[in-house]
């Protein structure tokens, strides 16, 4: 596989040229680009005493950058483009500087961002228009873009925290756009906290890794020699740091909070490509910088995936809001590419470099199909708000008559999603269960025990989210409608369809033409486990072959030709000789039609069976009765209890006690100048004490 | 000519499914009566049933909406395409690669979404009651499924159904693993094709359906398709437990015209035992409340890992 090397093609004519005059460097283009979004931000504020004019150029302006930076991003990937060569501004630390650069690992992760902030922009471009307070959306939104770009685009460990803080404080600004709900800012304030913490965990991450000399450039990073115990320790703080931006359990709390509160293309970006930026800041250090792997780690990485995909969808199952539902879904997509990212460390501990490659590839692959349809499914979940203006699935119904279009691209999120062929989300998790039939081969008893149980837990996720997205989907879109807001709502307009279309589009691309994406990822394979997946040529084979013809082999456009010709030909067949009379009447219902939509299955009583079997287990849920005393005529009641067990283990006690002191210290704030003084005196002697010892 | 000539023995193979589908069913039926000493209908009774519902209208609910209209489309289509890619009568088919057991899997749970749908569209609440059992059922049983396809890909170094077929011939030899996958795959046959004890094929109307009250909506050439397609997901099901545990008789790939037609017949009457055994164990046990059913599929699903577990430890068990 050497011939596929890092830009191994890039040999076209004039790429050598232009790549020292240094002008057209991709990652100038890119920085180039990052800049007009951070101009449109600081700009954005003049213009938004105008929304209506504000907002067009706002979004055009911001899509058309980012459609810049996913092209540029795209070309480097495929090694069309020289990305030889950084950039190093006279910006950050001053000895420092800020360094940029574009490796197959960033432009991959640039395609994924800047795929969804393209599309996000088109769908903002009609979505935006029904947006109340413009002004405390627009600024921020090409500022969000900007700190995601400027992440990845980076090559030292200050400009990557400048970005990353960037983003997340971009993207509170925008969870705070409706900050006159309550809701809304309990999470505005649980993203905060966690944010901060997060930042600060890779702050310590990185701090480890630079060393008492301070190399902050990754390029240096990356070669260190360190001690034995300290990257085990990165490890952690990795996880904790970038986990806890992408939604790792028990990390996650404040995701269902946060991404539903912020408007509907905004949750599109966070859930869809914030949390692959937090992907690739776990990559980027655990793969490439911090040095060779351990293979506890795999163990580590990989647990905790599992039960982030299943935790994330029972949370989603039991969900009646549709946007916090897309979220939980995240939170479990989140898990399914930490299962391969955990794989994929496994394999590489052990040098098994070809399943390495084929895990790896699938994480890769998952994380840019989820962009996709989580991207889709929160388009429609925004066209269904606007139309309705809800986002209880449980006050809606028979959306598919009022919203045909929207409805047929949102039922092709919904399969995308499931994880169900013929559409992309599909390939992933075969790439991955592929992956997993190898792994009998790791040496490592532990892993021998944890890997079936992870493909158990990754079969169980994938079976589960079909049965949210049918609860899903069959509440809010098929049925009768359950309020006069879903009895009359309108189609949304073209822009935000065409979004969605575009969307859906590509994942069925992504799924009846896998290889192309495999040869894509093919590139980063190579930098993080020193392996690719074998060529997948479309022609002749036309299937996916990840290991050998023999073993297995998945075509996608040839299961999507079957299924069209079988459904062609039974169609035909029955309109050829059946008979072609449809009658209308009322629906049969075993004989007892009832006129009320309240007799519909509730979204309450779809999930009540899944809640019964897992629930116990999984959120120790019970259901309360309350029977009145005899005589007593008031009604009977029932409750389901359902606790949050992260939330209740391990956050209500550090908040509680972080609030307790927080009271004590209060009664600093009220002391006489005597007793500040004081204070001062004694801080002033603590801190000489602790130099002392230290010298 | 080699071409032309796989071609036409995979285009076999659909029509073979297709047409044997029905006559399964009529075996089941007519095995089932016997049992209970009951003359039982006619063999062909399936295809008359299938001729009459297409022959009739369609009384659509009135507030039916396109999906209502398309899934039973959807539906066969997908469990056709599933169908014919397992191996019945002979390995090594032409388009045997475009999917192996995962994506067959994959395929039925395709169709099981599309049904759940159409189940919900209509807003009653028969639909919605068969629509979450169903998919509180397909939790369970397809984690089941994938950890039996783990099983024998793990034995046969493949998920292709035509190698792993090869395989069982060529390398015959009693596991502990192959019989916990036999096991959990039978359990989750007769929970995906709503068998009892988890469904009874038989009644209308129960509180305990779960398949028909999804179907309850649907009538005339809809209803026929999606009769159709359950017909051939059972067929599906025998075929596949014949395929993996009992392959003797498959036509090996390239064979000539007599290896087929042997083939076929072994086919036949594997599918008459599988037919028999199924009813056999039809009757002699009750169904089940839907609440023990998860367990029978947690069952399924704890034999499937500990035979993946066992084959993690060794390749030899």
């Amino acid at each position: 596989m050497g011939d596929r090397g890092i830009g191994a093609e890039t040999a076209c004519a004039g790429g050598a040229d232009t790549a020292d005059e240094g002008v057209f460097m991709p990652v100038v283009v890119a920085l180039g680009s990052v800049a007009v979004l951070i101009l449109v931000a600081i700009a954005a504020p003049l213009a938004s005493r105008r929304p209506a004019i504000a907002t067009p150029v706002v979004y055009g302006t911001s899509g058309l950058a980012a459609l810049v930076l996913f092209v540029t991003a795209l070309a480097a990937l495929l090694g069309h483009l020289d990305v030889a060569g950084e950039v190093v501004l006279p910006l950050g630390l001053p000895w420092v500087g800020a360094h940029f650069r574009i490796d197959p690992l960033s432009a991959f992760f640039l395609v994924v961002v800047d795929l969804g902030a393209a599309t996000a922009s088109l769908y903002a471009l009609g979505y935006g228009a029904h947006e109340d307070h413009p002004e405390r959306v627009l600024p921020f939104y090409p500022a969000f873009l900007a700190g995601m770009n400027l992440v990845i685009l980076s090559a030292d460990a200050f400009s990557f925290l400048v970005g990353w803080e960037f983003m997340s404080l971009a993207s509170w600004a925008l969870v705070m756009a409706h900050h006159h709900e309550e809701e809304n800012r309990r999470a505005g304030y649980v993203y905060l906290v966690m944010a901060s913490f997060g930042t600060l965990m890779l702050l310590l991450a990185f701090g480890l890794m630079a060393g008492p000399d301070g190399v902050y450039a990754f390029a240096e990073m990356g070669n260190r020699v360190r001690e034995p115990w300290l990257p085990g320790l990165v490890l952690v703080l990795a996880l904790l740091g970038a986990g806890s931006k992408a939604g790792l359990v028990p990390l996650h709390v404040w995701l269902p909070l946060a991404h539903p509160a912020a408007p509907s293309h905004v949750s599109a970006l966070m859930s869809g490509v914030m949390t692959k930026v937090a992907v690739y800041g776990f990559v980027r250090i655990v793969f490439d910088l911090v040095g060779e792997p351990v293979w506890w780690w795999s163990a580590v990485v990989m647990g905790l995936g599992a039960l982030t995909a299943v935790l994330g969808v029972l949370h989603a199952i039991l969900e009646r809001d549709f946007k916090r539902l897309l979220a939980y879904s995240t939170v479990e997509n989140i898990g399914i590419v930490f299962i391969g990212l955990g794989l994929a460390l496994a394999f590489r501990t052990n040098e098994m470099a070809g399943p390495a490659a084929l895990a790896v590839t699938a994480a890769l692959f998952h994380a840019l199909n989820h962009s996709l349809f989580k991207g889709l499914m929160f388009f429609g979940a925004g066209a269904v708000l606007t139309a309705t203006g809800e986002r209880d699935i449980e006050k809606l119904g028979g959306l598919i008559h009022r919203l045909p279009v929207t409805a047929f691209f949102v039922l092709g999120g919904a399969v995308a999603i499931s994880a169900l062929p013929p559409l992309n989300g599909f390939v992933s998790e075969w790439m991955i269960f592929q992956a997993i039939l190898l792994s009998p081969d790791l040496p490592q008893w532990a892993l021998k025990f944890m890997v079936p149980a992870v493909g158990a837990a990754l079969a169980f996720s994938a079976a589960l989210a079909g049965a949210c997205f049918v609860r899903a989907y069959g509440v809010a879109f098929l049925g009768r409608p359950r309020s006069a807001a879903a009895a009359e709502a309108r189609e949304v307009d073209i822009l935000s369809r065409t979004a969605m279309a575009l969307l859906l589009g590509l994942c069925l691309l992504a799924g009846i033409v896998p290889g192309l994406v495999i040869d894509a990822a093919s590139s980063v394979a190579i930098q993080l486990v020193g392996h690719d997946m074998p060529p997948q040529p479309l022609f002749p084979s036309l299937s996916i072959v990840p290991v050998s013809e023999g073993r297995s082999s998945y075509s996608g456009m040839l299961v999507f030709i079957f299924i069209l010709i079988s459904s062609g030909l039974v169609i035909w067949a029955i309109h050829r000789f059946a008979s072609k009379t449809i009658r209308r009447g009322p629906a049969w219902d075993c004989g007892f039609p009832d006129a009320s939509p309240a007799t519909q299955y509730t979204a309450d009583s779809f999930a009540m069976p899944i809640r019964r079997v897992f629930g116990p287990v999984a959120f120790g849920s019970y259901i309360e009765r309350w029977m009145p005393p005899p005589g007593d005529p008031s009604p009977a009641r029932l409750k389901v209890v359902r606790h949050d067990l992260p939330w209740e283990i391990l956050y209500a006690p550090i908040s509680g006690r972080v609030s307790r002191l927080a009271e004590r210290l209060n009664t600093l704030q009220f002391l006489s100048i005597r007793s500040y003084l004081s204070l001062v005196f004694a801080a002033l002697v603590g801190l000489l004490v602790v130099v002392a010892i230290w010298a | 000519m080699g071409m032309i000539r796989d071609l036409a023995i995979q285009g076999a193979q659909m029509v073979f499914v297709l047409v044997l589908a029905p006559l399964l069913l009529g075996l089941t039926r007519k095995f089932k009566a016997r049992m209970l000493d009951r003359v039982g209908p006619p063999l062909l009774q399936p295809y008359r049933d299938l001729a009459k519902l297409v022959r009739k209208d369609v009384v659509l609910a009135e507030n039916a909406s396109w999906l209502f209209r398309t899934a039973p489309y959807m539906i066969f289509a997908a469990t056709w395409v599933a169908a014919a890619l397992v191996p019945t009568f002979a390995t090594g088919l032409q388009f045997s690669w475009t999917a192996d057991l995962i994506a067959i899997t994959a395929l039925l749970a395709s169709a099981r979404f599309f049904l759940a749908l159409a189940g919900m569209d209509i807003g009653t609440a028969f639909g919605g009651i068969g629509a979450s059992r169903e998919m509180l059922f397909a939790s369970l049983a397809e984690p089941a499924m994938i950890m039996m396809v783990f099983v024998v890909a793990l034995v046969a170094g493949s998920t292709q159904l035509s190698f792993v077929a090869n395989f069982m011939l060529t390398h015959v030899s009693l596991r502990v693993s192959l019989g916990m996958a036999l096991v959990a795959l039978v359990i989750v046959a007769l929970a995906e094709n709503a068998r009892i004890p988890v469904d009874n094929p038989a009644t209308h109307l129960e509180l305990t359906m779960v398949h028909e009250a999804m179907v309850l909506e649907y009538s005339g050439r809809h209803l026929a398709v999606i009769e159709l397609a359950a017909a051939l997901k059972l067929l599906l099901y025998v075929s596949l437990i014949a395929c993996v545990f009992v392959p003797w008789g498959l036509a090996p790939p390239h064979s000539g015209f007599w290896p087929l037609v042997v083939g076929a017949v072994t086919h036949l009457a594997k599918i008459t035992i599988g037919a028999f055994l199924l009813v056999f164990f039809e009757t002699s046990i009750a169904k089940m409340r839907v609440f023990r059913v998860p367990e029978l599929l947690g069952s399924a699903l704890m034999l499937g890992f500990l035979g993946t577990l066992l084959l993690f430890v060794s390749r030899s068990f």
